[in-house]
């Protein structure tokens, strides 16, 4: 698997698994708006997903598909960051997790838009749009949130110290990033730091929370090796496709 | 219609057949807008083998309506005898700034506020969340109640003098 693929790989998973995760609200948000706005997100998330997808089965070219890519891979083939697949838990939680991986996607696809894949880059000026929303969004609700009442203060801000063990990840650099950003293809994740730190400083300032200290350990998410939650996830969203090669609506 | 670039190989007279065409194909989920009037036509041109393709911009990456208005283009275009195939355009991305004059005044009517700044514009660089009228009073009193409406790319909003909610067409 060449550097590139593996480097897209990491992208479409880590929007694809993030899709799931929020699916799962569905007809279980707090109120009907955030219903609506968390699957709308999902719904632009596995739009990237399914470009992203495609584009990797063009640069493997053994004729796998964004659906053989997507139904047909098992866990350890999976090379998303470990933040996305963490559970929902409450609103709070999924605003948080949200929030965490909007800030990252912004720069990263903000950086992409210059990539040497002419397809990536129009990919990453596609989805960029969406992710100002996005991040808009999860923006908004952690100011509301952590600037709020007594209780959800507290969760909130215990929602940041349960995800900031994976903050690591999203900047950690290893072959793959250094071959890819070698060639044009993305940045190198190092390089996102300052602009994620800069962006979520603002924000939780605002939102009257306090960054965690950063952990010591490193997640290896996007080098196949997860949590436990993984699993369960590609179960529920592989079941129907592995019961039922290609079953279509 | 600002889709042109990749026309010069369709005679004018095939040119404004097709477009009258496609004045007439729906968008499937704001059904008074054409899909010239969503501006998602990006080119018009003649392959090799003499099949007409029609560039399509997605609006949102995740969109369900974009494979459902190229099948629709190809279903209308197929009746009037043309052999035709619609396909993605990606880049560049398809900003709410090329919805028509036309296509602005249809949302209106059918309680739909308009896209309000231009993308590009200062209002919009400097992030101020725009002034939206009511579709229906023409109030500027109004409150956003949700970034997300009933499709990726609407946003639900109150009139604050006629009391009616409304839907808005988000710039992007």
């Amino acid at each position: 698997m060449t550097p590139q693929l593996r480097y897209v790989l990491r992208l479409a998973d880590s929007s694809l698994v993030l899709a799931q995760r929020l699916g799962e609200w569905v007809g279980h948000a707090p109120a009907l708006e955030e219903d609506l706005g968390l699957a709308n997100v999902s719904l632009d998330l596995l739009g990237q997903a399914r470009l992203l997808l495609a584009h990797a089965g063009e640069l493997e070219g053994r004729g796998r598909g964004e659906d053989q890519l997507a139904y047909l891979r098992g866990e350890s083939e999976y090379f998303n960051l470990t933040l996305v697949e963490q559970p929902n838990g409450d609103f709070g939680q999924t605003i948080a997790r949200q929030f965490l991986f909007d800030a990252w996607q912004l720069g990263m696809y903000e950086a992409m838009q210059q990539s040497a894949d002419a397809r990536l880059a129009a990919i990453a000026a596609k989805a960029l749009k969406e992710t100002r929303y996005h991040l808009r969004y999860s923006g908004g609700w952690l100011i509301r949130l952590g600037d709020g009442t007594e209780e959800s203060r507290r969760r909130t801000q215990q929602a940041l110290e349960r995800l900031w063990p994976f903050v690591n990840e999203l900047f950690a650099t290893d072959d793959v990033d250094r071959e890819a950003a070698r060639a044009g293809i993305g940045p190198e994740p190092g390089t996102l730091e300052s602009g994620w730190t800069q962006r979520v400083d603002e924000v939780l300032a605002q939102a009257t929370l306090a960054p965690p200290a950063r952990a010591h350990f490193v997640w290896y998410g996007k080098q196949g090796r997860h949590g436990e939650h993984l699993g369960y996830l590609l179960a529920e969203m592989q079941s129907l496709h592995r019961a039922h090669p290609g079953a279509n609506w | 219609m600002t889709a042109t670039a990749a026309t010069g190989a369709l005679p004018a007279d095939v040119r404004a057949r097709i477009t009258s065409l496609l004045a007439q194909v729906p968008d499937p989920e704001i059904p008074v807008l054409s899909v010239l009037d969503l501006g998602v036509i990006r080119h018009l041109h003649r392959r090799p083998d003499g099949t007409i393709e029609v560039g399509v911009a997605p609006t949102y990456s995740g969109c369900p309506a974009t494979p459902v208005i190229k099948a629709d283009i190809e279903r209308a275009l197929s009746a009037a005898g043309l052999r035709v195939a619609a396909v993605d355009v990606l880049s560049p991305p398809w900003t709410s700034d090329w919805i028509s004059a036309e296509g602005r005044r249809k949302l209106v009517e059918f309680g739909i506020a308009p896209p309000a700044a231009a993308v590009g514009s200062p209002r919009a660089l400097l992030r101020a969340d725009p002034e939206i009228a009511c579709p229906r009073c023409g109030s500027r009193r109004t409150t956003k109640t949700s970034e997300f409406g009933s499709t990726p790319c609407k946003a639900l909003y109150r009139c604050e003098s006629c009391l009616e909610p409304f839907d808005y067409f988000k710039c992007i």
